[in-house]
């Protein structure tokens, strides 16, 4: 792992409300749905954090927050030490090149009456100290290049291109300005397999090449593991579980991670394992229920579990003896349970 | 589950052939494809955006959309009688009563000014010619067959109302309502969260049992098949490629195609290095390769994939394989 490299993006207790309005001129706040509520993490040079949950859990709202297209109601961004949480003008700017981002849809995330030169080379319009004018058609070749297309493609529009030919070019767009960090927003979900693995492959790669930290938002728990080095599992705002794809994926102990990894189909028929069926659905963000938020879905839940919230800390039962259980995981109940089924000849 | 006196064979697809006629020229969607389901069984149809899985289901189902596309070849048995050279009201007849279909988009697929009630209650009325109270009486009892929370109340509800995951149960509620013989589902819980793909999965095999009723599975995930198919056809580029019981396509595909495809997966259980990737992309259907659709891909392509296309050879009984190396596929593991 690459655990000891310096913390360039911290992140602590970031807190984003939407609120919830009655009435139309005078219009009065009744609620908030609360998206994001209280997440701390970090993120190293050169690693992969990798951030899974379901829809609704917030995760999204946490990487718009991080490239500033949504304001915090609270809390705090550091990058390399300095807090962005609150900058603006000149200041954002010079941030904002360092912290790219690459959307889930490349269908929608691309303007189609641009062409793919225009769409890769218009970053260099907001940040014209990366590349001169007269040089910009030359870079966009050499990121076609780098993504895995064809230079001579720069003339084209994004809809002469497939799904995973249109993720490229919204990968080269993100590389434009030789970011330091790259928020990666679902980017494979919307593609097919055999393209998928394409594009992840292409993701290690640039990685290794740029010296890039990813922060890689997905719900599907294989890729994630496949490409980070640590693990953030979020529920409903708040962070469950965070460690390393060890001792997320082997060693769980929060009882939604537990629950979500056994649901996960694996595709080998020989490989079945017990299936923890949680009942219901997410409750609604706008009232999120007291103490944990796992509760009303959780097996284990005791009284304790509504009146206090479990922090995110290391169980102070498994601190003693160390090991992968050993990890940061929000339950006042964490125990350990292997749930990923283990195939065994293959 | 006694025997009826109803052949074994429910849904017997031969050659079905499917184009569609667009600007850009004529788009070869199905090209020949043969399949068959008998009750109780679980067929999974695998593959990616493309590969004809879908329009080989709404050519069963009657719902192709037409123009542009129309059904240029082929016989759809159900029971024997083929669906293709039916009536339209006969047809109309048989779907939803015998045969039923579960769609991906459930919030697109309700009608949205319609209480959900209502919609599952039509059902009864338009086939059964039930009173519209007994009718939703009945909308009732399906609704809680399906373990919808408070059935009674929600039966008033409109499908915005509901999670993705009641809607879909919703979806099921409404395929399983005049007790098919088949039912077929395409992509049935891609739209929803994995716990929730979970419960929506087990409830469907479970009903499945219990009706012993046959499912053809329409999907592009590798896992969901491993997990609840007997049999697996495995499409690409409008063709069947690999057909196979499921344990024995995992543990050794006999296609090219196939192979790379569980290559390609990232794997839950451990962290893999690089993975593979098949190269290239898939054919565009108005113009799909001689020979073997797969060979611009294939990492096993010589002359004869470029000129000749390969048949369905029977690799085993129960198994078969369109590709000229099946046999060095087979053997690689």
């Amino acid at each position: 792992m690459r655990a000891d490299g310096e913390a360039l993006l911290e992140v602590r207790d970031l807190v984003k409300h939407y609120p919830l309005t009655r009435g139309i001129l005078f219009k009065k706040q009744t609620g908030a749905v609360h998206a994001v509520d209280g997440v701390s993490f970090e993120l190293r040079r050169g690693e992969t954090l990798g951030i899974v949950g379901e829809s609704g859990c917030g995760k999204s709202t946490v990487a718009k927050m991080l490239v500033h297209l949504e304001r915090p109601t609270a809390g705090h961004i550091r990058y390399k030490g300095e807090d962005i949480t609150r900058l603006s003008g000149r200041a954002l700017k010079a941030v904002r090149r360092n912290i790219q981002m690459v959307f889930q849809d490349p269908y929608t995330s691309l303007n189609p009456r641009m062409t793919v030169g225009d769409i890769i080379g218009e970053p260099f319009d907001i940040h014209p100290e990366v590349a001169p004018k007269g040089d910009r058609r030359r870079k966009v070749r050499e990121l076609l290049d780098v993504v895995g297309l064809n230079p001579e493609y720069i003339n084209r529009y994004p809809h002469q291109f497939s799904g995973g030919q249109r993720q490229r070019i919204g990968i080269a767009r993100g590389l434009a300005l030789n970011p330091e960090i790259i928020i990666c927003d679902e980017p494979v979900s919307a593609l097919d397999v055999s393209v998928q693995a394409q594009v992840v492959n292409l993701l290690a790669r640039l990685q290794q090449q740029f010296e890039l930290s990813y922060v890689f938002i997905a719900h599907d728990l294989s890729v994630v593991r496949h490409i980070s080095d640590r693990v953030a599992v979020m529920y409903l705002g708040k962070l469950a579980e965070v460690g390393t794809d060890v001792q997320i994926y082997d060693h769980p102990t929060h009882p939604y991670t537990q629950a979500l990894l056994s649901a996960v189909p694996v595709p080998d028929p020989r490989a079945r394992s017990e299936r923890i069926l949680l009942a219901g659905d997410v409750p609604s963000p706008a009232h999120p229920p007291s103490g944990c938020r796992f509760r009303t879905r959780c097996w284990k839940a005791q009284p304790k579990c509504t009146a206090e919230v479990p922090p995110l800390e290391i169980p102070e039962w498994f601190r003693e003896p160390g090991g992968p259980a050993a990890h940061v995981s929000a339950c006042h109940f964490a125990e350990e349970r292997s749930v990923v089924p283990n195939e065994t000849g293959a | 589950m006694t025997a009826d006196e109803q052949p074994a064979t429910l849904l017997d697809v031969r050659d079905l052939h499917v184009e569609f006629r667009t600007r850009d020229g004529v788009a070869k969607a199905v090209g020949g494809v043969s399949y068959t389901v008998e009750a109780g069984q679980t067929l999974a149809v695998l593959g990616e955006s493309g590969s004809g899985k879908s329009v080989t289901a709404q050519a069963v189902m009657g719902i192709l959309d037409s123009p542009p596309g129309f059904v240029t070849g082929g016989e759809v048995l159900f029971r024997g009688r083929d669906l293709l050279r039916m009536g339209e009201e006969q047809r109309r007849r048989v779907r939803g009563a015998e045969l039923a279909m579960i769609f991906q988009d459930a919030l697109s697929s309700l009608n949205p000014v319609m209480t959900v009630g209502a919609q599952l209650g039509e059902m009864f009325e338009v086939h059964q010619g039930m009173s519209r109270k007994d009718a939703r009486a009945r909308a009732v009892q399906l609704m809680e067959r399906v373990r919808i929370p408070a059935a009674a109340d929600r039966v008033r509800d409109y499908p915005h109302q509901f999670s993705g995951g009641m809607r879909q149960r919703i979806m099921i509620a409404m395929a399983l309502a005049l007790e098919p013989d088949l039912i077929i589902a395409d992509e049935p819980t891609t739209a929803l969260d994995v716990t929730v793909q979970a419960q929506v999965m087990d409830l469907l095999a479970e009903l499945q049992r219990e009706f012993n009723m046959g499912l053809i599975l329409i999907t592009h995930d590798l896992g969901v098949v491993a997990d609840v198919a007997d049999k697996i056809a495995v499409m690409y580029a409008g063709r069947i490629v690999e057909t196979a019981p499921v344990h024995d396509l995992y543990a050794a595909p006999a296609h090219p195609y196939t192979r790379g495809l569980l290559a390609s997966i990232p794997r839950l259980d451990r962290k893999g290095r690089e993975l593979y990737a098949i190269k290239g992309l898939p054919p565009n259907l108005t113009d799909i390769p001689s020979g073997c659709p797969f060979n611009p891909r294939c990492p096993r392509a010589r002359d004869i994939c470029r000129t000749d296309r390969p048949p369905l050879f029977t690799v085993a009984p129960g198994r078969a394989s369109a590709c000229h190396f099946w046999k060095e596929t087979l053997d690689e593991g």
